[in-house]
């Protein structure tokens, strides 16, 4: 095990994986020459060169594109989208091509593509560049939907995505890049572990309230955790989903039927969000075992903003998601 | 706005193939191809002239483009195609399939949305599919296709093959956003692409000089790093002789090129086209240049073939397009089972709910307890595609109500949310 950052957790990843299949390359926008936006692809076109280190022109919905026709033709592209937002401009590529190739040619073409893009606030990015979408993506079928929190998941989602012979959007969240974390080390082969796709990771467990978080709102939920077991005598059972498709409903389903309550924090916005559909799915496979009502908490419901205090206030805070659980577990404690 | 005949007149006399001289100044190649070429096109006019009709009698159902009127540019292009080069294309390339070798009895079915189709009826007219044959795919999103026929160049550079990837589209296209930044990579990467507009002079019902500020088309990427020309989209060897030359170019110069073929569809944009934009005396004078008869009269005027071997032309192909039908009419339809076929490629990864009713064997835990009726066509039709609609479905139904009177058509059917259902259960 060693500490890793994130963003050095998902440049091995597409390390391993290029090293390992010839078929595996990386293009977008300043992946190359300036390393990624982001510094996630670091190091990578010294190692494997021009041919799979890709820079392309500012021309989302042709990048995609061009990835989906060069996935059809057997190759693997790993398409970087510079933020969450950029990839709207892909849209008709993701939505009409990327995800209804294979089912509307019947199978007879996989399109195994990965567009990674990182979203979410808490860079002063304003209203263009800190969006959270991955209601967006997991509205989609077809898609394979990935939103990892932790650096050994980011590692083991992306490899096993790039693996995937299934397009997946793979959602990261700019304010995790510097985020340490453990990370197996790689075998004697350099390949690390594979985190399957639809399977939760529960991080702490407790019998009173479930609450479900994605990407840095895992974070966010396991503080609230904290606080309501150290302040209100509350145990929480905290749950990452990991991947949104395939959605491992089971694992949370379990854990509401234990608890009885749920919290769903998320950084996206309230209508139609991961915890609007979640809290339908919940409502409509445990209704007899739940006590309250599912408590979303979401962003706000406004265009992320760029002044500090107001961004800051349009983003989930611990203290919400203790305020929700405090709210389900009403007249419990 | 209507051309003027002159303009009309104009158009062609430009465009063969910048000579001036039309079809007499390309030599036929042999007996055997001249008859091949002139058998294709003419399968693809019986084909397409019967599509019409069926859609007609509503055997085939949605949106269907016809190709008739532009064969020339088809079979131009991809009798000069290898078999291991990439062919993709718009929503009006049931044609282009044919051409490519498909058999027009799996083309027919899929109009028909039935499992026999070469889509298994997933994608009907506009999305025509035959991976064997190297047909990429017929698109529906207009300028769609462009970055996937870059795509797919890119995979043969990547590989190191010398195949080469044919992208088609029509002049509509040229205004996406797709046309520019394709044309852009494709020049940048050195792509091996030849990108051919189908330039019918209409985007849907838009004359060109109303929807291109540049209405030279081939011209219209050479700022992007993307040279063009030109050819009379009516001549089919004229078609063969500039696109076996661009593809050259991107096979072994590595250098992607436009081409402009000038053409014209004799039907509307779509069967459902009341043809309001352009006049009768156009489409007239447009008909005198049938590249299917222009082709065949200089054949039997060259004595390259007889009066007799092309009744037997005429006889094969439509022989084959009423097989074509009779075949798509005793295919099946596709079974609701197989609704999520193929959403996904399900391998050895843990389960999940990849979709909603796709990866649970009780989609709706706990319905037994309900009291919804017998289990009958309409309950699975229900099922199949609202598995989530659950016991209060936006249609109103209330928790007494049973769904055994209700046949497959009508569960399926919009119904209007004021008008009560049958009385209360």
């Amino acid at each position: 095990m060693a500490q890793v950052r994130m963003r050095e957790a998902l440049r091995d990843a597409m390390a391993e994986e290029m090293r390992r299949d010839e078929s595996v390359f990386v293009m977008g926008e300043d992946v190359g020459v300036f390393q990624g936006a982001f510094k996630v692809t670091e190091g990578l076109l010294d190692e494997f060169g021009e041919k799979r280190v890709r820079d392309t022109p500012i021309s989302e919905n042709t990048i995609v594109g061009t990835g989906v026709g060069a996935a059809m033709a057997g190759l693997r592209p790993v398409v970087e989208i510079m933020t969450v937002n950029f990839s709207l401009l892909a849209m008709d590529q993701i939505v009409n091509h990327m995800a209804a190739i294979p089912y509307m040619f019947n199978g007879q073409v996989r399109v195994p593509i990965v567009v990674r893009m990182p979203g979410g606030g808490g860079h002063q990015l304003g209203p263009t560049h800190s969006h959270s979408l991955e209601a967006m993506f997991l509205h989609i079928p077809g898609l394979l939907v990935a939103c990892p929190s932790t650096p050994a998941d980011g590692k083991g989602l992306l490899k096993a995505a790039i693996r995937d012979d299934n397009p997946v959007i793979f959602i990261e969240h700019e304010t995790l890049y510097g985020a340490r974390g453990e990370v197996a080390d790689s075998d004697g082969n350099g390949d690390g572990p594979l985190v399957n796709f639809g399977e939760a990771a529960v991080l702490r467990e407790g019998g009173d309230v479930t609450i479900v978080g994605l990407l840095r709102m895992v974070d966010v939920a396991e503080r609230a955790a904290k606080t309501l077991a150290n302040e209100h005598g509350a145990e929480a059972e905290v749950i990452d989903p990991r991947t949104l498709r395939p959605l491992d409903l089971d694992t949370i389903l379990e854990s509401v039927q234990k608890t009885n309550r749920c919290v769903v924090v998320e950084e996206g916005w309230p209508h139609g969000g991961v915890g609007a559909n979640l809290a339908a799915l919940i409502t409509e496979q445990a209704f007899d075992y739940l006590d309250a009502p599912v408590q979303r908490v979401t962003g706000a419901d406004v265009p992320m903003p760029y002044a500090k205090r107001l961004e800051q206030a349009a983003i989930p805070h611990a203290e919400h998601v203790v305020s929700a659980a405090l709210a389900a577990l009403e007249g419990s404690l | 706005m209507a051309k003027s005949e002159a303009e009309v007149a104009q158009g062609p006399t430009v465009t063969a193939a910048g000579d001036g001289k039309g079809t007499a100044a390309h030599p036929l190649p042999d007996a055997d191809t001249c008859r091949e070429l002139l058998e294709t096109m003419a399968l693809i006019r019986r084909f397409e002239e019967e599509a019409g009709r069926q859609y007609q009698q509503a055997k085939a159902g949605g949106f269907l483009h016809l190709a008739i009127g532009e064969e020339a540019t088809i079979v131009g292009t991809t009798s000069v195609m290898r078999p291991d080069d990439y062919l993709i294309g718009t929503y009006r390339t049931h044609g282009h399939a044919i051409a490519r070798g498909t058999d027009p009895k799996n083309v027919m079915a899929e109009l028909f949305g039935r499992e026999d189709g070469c889509s298994r009826g997933r994608g009907g007219s506009m999305h025509i599919f035959d991976p064997e044959r190297r047909f990429m795919g017929g698109y529906g999103i207009v300028g769609g296709n462009l970055p996937i026929a870059a795509g797919l160049g890119l995979a043969s550079d990547y590989k190191g093959e010398d195949s080469v990837t044919v992208g088609m589209f029509g002049d509509g296209a040229s205004n996406s956003g797709n046309f520019g930044e394709t044309m852009n990579l494709a020049a940048l990467w050195k792509l091996p692409v030849v990108f051919l507009v189908e330039n019918n002079l209409y985007g849907m019902g838009t004359a060109i000089e109303r929807h291109s500020a540049v209405t030279d088309l081939s011209r219209k990427a050479e700022g992007l790093g993307v040279p063009g020309v030109r050819v009379d989209g009516m001549d089919v060897l004229a078609v063969r002789e500039i696109v076996s030359e661009h593809i050259r170019r991107a096979r072994e110069d590595r250098q992607p090129t436009l081409v402009e073929a000038f053409t014209y569809r004799f039907r509307g944009h779509s069967a459902a086209d009341p043809e309001v934009y352009r006049t009768k005396e156009e489409v007239e004078e447009w008909r005198k240049k049938d590249p299917i008869t222009v082709f065949r009269d200089r054949l039997v005027a060259e004595g390259v073939i007889s009066d007799e071997a092309v009744d037997e032309i005429r006889e094969r192909v439509e022989k084959r397009v009423l097989e074509a039908v009779e075949f798509a009419d005793a295919s099946p339809e596709p079974p609701l089972e197989s609704l999520y076929d193929h959403l996904y490629v399900v391998g050895d990864q843990v389960p999940g709910w990849y979709a909603v009713d796709e990866r649970t064997p009780e989609p709706h835990r706990g319905e037994e307890e309900w009291e919804i009726g017998a289990a009958g066509e309409a309950r699975k039709l229900a099922e199949a595609g609202a598995a989530y609609a659950g016991r209060q479905s936006s249609r109103g139904r209330g928790p007494e109500q049973t769904m055994d009177d209700r046949d497959a058509a009508d569960a399926l059917e919009d119904r209007d949310e004021d008008e009560p259902e049958e009385g209360p259960g």
